[in-house]
């Protein structure tokens, strides 16, 4: 076991640190991150009752950015989970099949990655409004044919491999071979393309706060927050670029936590 | 005769891409039955009324039929039933019912699509020409520099701030630009409404919006031509040339730069994919008045049928640029051709 590198160590712990704090919002925050304080909102820079000042409407900034965290952690792990259960099975089953099966899963892979993550979601919530679950679509269907082409490629490296063939010989079942034997042999370079994507995950749904796309105010959203500050930027910059330098934090933690994982595997 | 197969098979694949993916855009937008007649006649719309219009409409048909429909319509083979006067929707098209490229009608603005998108279109490939004829000689001249000689400072420089800028957000970048050049500095405009009455020049209006999606790819692009530059210079055939005695800069021109580049050629037609996901967040933050807040708004509004023609649009720049990429590609090094 070889010791961890900085940069393994500066992405992960920002992510943790993150973690943490959206965890244990409710007793960290000191303010609930919707509560307006009339009398500071005259007045929003940093003070005393708020240290990273207030937005705005005169809402805590710190409770905010806390609370912001939650909303990221709990939408970012579900679409991109979403993204590699989808992605996997079906890169796996191209895989491990080949044939017919192989040849479905590259075409609807064709047409889905023709499609740019934001514009999926602009036609879901064109259709069906913007919500967490459309998030979450449109973020597997964009993902996963990526993630599924990388399944199906670290498949096919090791279906001729002798542990393979020695557990098709025993006569075990094709999931339990799939499971139990190919993937933790794979899971390296999947590891490290889940780390990218999750920034761009972090990405995309901080660009739809942005954008007005993502979910509906007062509920705390990076995103949302950076745009509400834009017209203050002149006077209490602070509004917008704690929140933007938010969202970077977790980005660059997810990028840096992917470089460090794939000089391990390499 | 190999290379006209190749190019018949692609075309075929990128034909089957086309067709599938516009059926997926129409069954997202319009699987359930009630949406468009809801769409189209407001959120005030009585039940009965939409009943009435999905019945005269024929939405209440199987999805295949009307996605035939559909495509009838958009290539002039049907007339556009939204245009019959009996309807009293007052919809009309000076180019008759019938006609090629017919998307129907925007519901925000009461106008034929093709009309909406065309007055926005032209602003938006300004854009989207200057990012790109900006992106690729930068990412060419910073990625050769950093990849020429692997570990040196400029590599480090150029390879540590390009890390950076690829987990930059583009909203992110524009917000920092207006910090600097409009708050502080006031040199540029915030908004970039391309109003010719505006007190700022086209081109100062057209710099910061550039500027943020060349900062997008370019960091992204550079890393690509980098990773292949510094794989190329360690080559057998490159160490022969040094060594016989040729110049550097010939070395890198002919030796080095024409093996590099068949790698950032398709990055970079791909990067017109990622490109358009980045005009609709630059049009949105500077109130550019082209087909990305366009998009934007008619999402939000629930123009339906103007999301599908920009939709079908942004698929068929993806999909043709991914099979001119590929014929580059084989073009570029004839063992692809022979492989697939």
């Amino acid at each position: 076991m070889t010791r961890p590198s900085g940069a393994i160590l500066i992405g992960g712990g920002i992510l943790l640190l993150w973690g943490i704090v959206a965890l244990f919002a409710p007793l960290l925050s000191p303010w609930s991150p919707t509560e307006i304080d009339f009398a500071a909102a005259a007045n929003p820079g940093p003070s005393a009752a708020h240290p990273l000042g207030t937005d705005p409407v005169g809402r805590d900034m710190l409770a905010r950015l806390i609370y912001g965290a939650r909303t990221t952690y709990i939408v970012v792990p579900l679409a991109i989970g979403s993204a590699f259960l989808t992605g996997g099975i079906a890169g796996m089953l191209a895989g491990w099949y080949g044939g017919w099966v192989d040849s479905l899963v590259s075409r609807i892979s064709d047409v889905l990655l023709s499609f740019p993550a934001l514009v999926l979601y602009i036609v879901l919530i064109t259709a069906f409004g913007p919500s967490v679950t459309n998030i979450v679509v449109a973020v597997t269907l964009a993902y996963a044919p990526g993630m599924a082409r990388l399944m199906r490629g670290q498949v096919l490296s090791v279906k001729r491999a002798e542990y393979v063939q020695a557990a098709q010989a025993a006569g075990e079942p094709a999931p339990y071979i799939m499971v139990v034997e190919i993937l933790p042999n794979v899971g390296g370079p999947l590891i490290v393309d889940l780390c990218l994507r999750a920034g761009y995950t972090v990405i995309l749904i901080g660009t739809l706060g942005f954008l007005g796309l993502g979910l509906p105010p007062p509920t705390p959203d990076w995103g949302g927050m950076v745009v509400e500050g834009v017209p203050f930027l002149p006077l209490h910059p602070h509004m917008a670029l704690l929140p933007a330098a938010a969202v970077t934090s977790v980005v660059v933690a997810c990028n840096l936590l992917a470089d460090g994982l794939r000089e391990r595997t390499a | 005769m190999k290379l006209a197969l190749f190019v018949l098979r692609r075309l075929g694949q990128t034909l089957f891409t086309m067709l599938a993916a516009s059926f997926l855009l129409f069954a997202l937008t319009e699987f359930q039955p009630g949406t468009v007649a809801s769409k189209i006649l407001g959120p005030y719309a009585v039940e009965t009324q939409v009943a009435l219009l999905s019945e005269k409409l024929g939405l209440d048909d199987p999805l295949l039929t009307r996605y035939a429909r559909w495509l009838g319509t958009l290539a002039g083979v049907i007339e556009n039933p939204l245009s019959d006067p009996a309807l009293g929707l007052g919809l009309s098209d000076p180019r008759g019912t019938q006609y090629v490229g017919n998307f129907g009608f925007s519901l925000m603005q009461k106008e034929p699509v093709a009309d909406v998108i065309a007055d926005r279109l032209g602003n938006t490939v300004l854009l989207t020409v200057w990012a790109i004829g900006l992106t690729i000689p930068l990412s060419l001249l910073l990625g050769t520099l950093a990849g020429m000689r692997p570990g040196s400072l400029a590599d480090r420089a150029i390879s540590t701030t390009t890390v950076i800028l690829t987990s930059l957000p583009e909203f992110v970048t524009a917000v920092v630009l207006l910090l600097i050049f409009t708050a502080w500095l006031g040199w540029l405009p915030g908004t970039s409404p391309l109003d010719p009455g505006d007190r700022w020049s086209l081109g100062a209006q057209l710099v910061m919006p550039v500027t943020v999606l060349v900062i997008a790819s370019s960091a992204y692009v550079t890393r690509i031509v980098r990773a292949s530059v510094a794989d190329t210079i360690g080559k057998d055939h490159v160490r022969t040339a040094t060594l016989k005695g040729l110049s550097p800069a010939r070395v890198i021109w002919s030796h080095v730069l024409r093996n590099a580049m068949i790698a950032p050629v398709t990055v970079i037609l791909l990067q017109i994919n990622w490109i358009l996901t980045g005009v609709v967040v630059v049009e949105a933050i500077f109130a550019y008045p082209g087909i990305g807040s366009l998009m934007l708004r008619a999402a939000l509004f629930g123009d339906i049928f103007t999301v599908q023609a920009l939709t079908l649009l942004a698929l068929a720049v993806a999909i043709v640029t991914q099979f001119l990429g590929d014929l580059l590609y084989a073009a570029l090094d004839p063992r692809i051709r022979a492989g697939t």
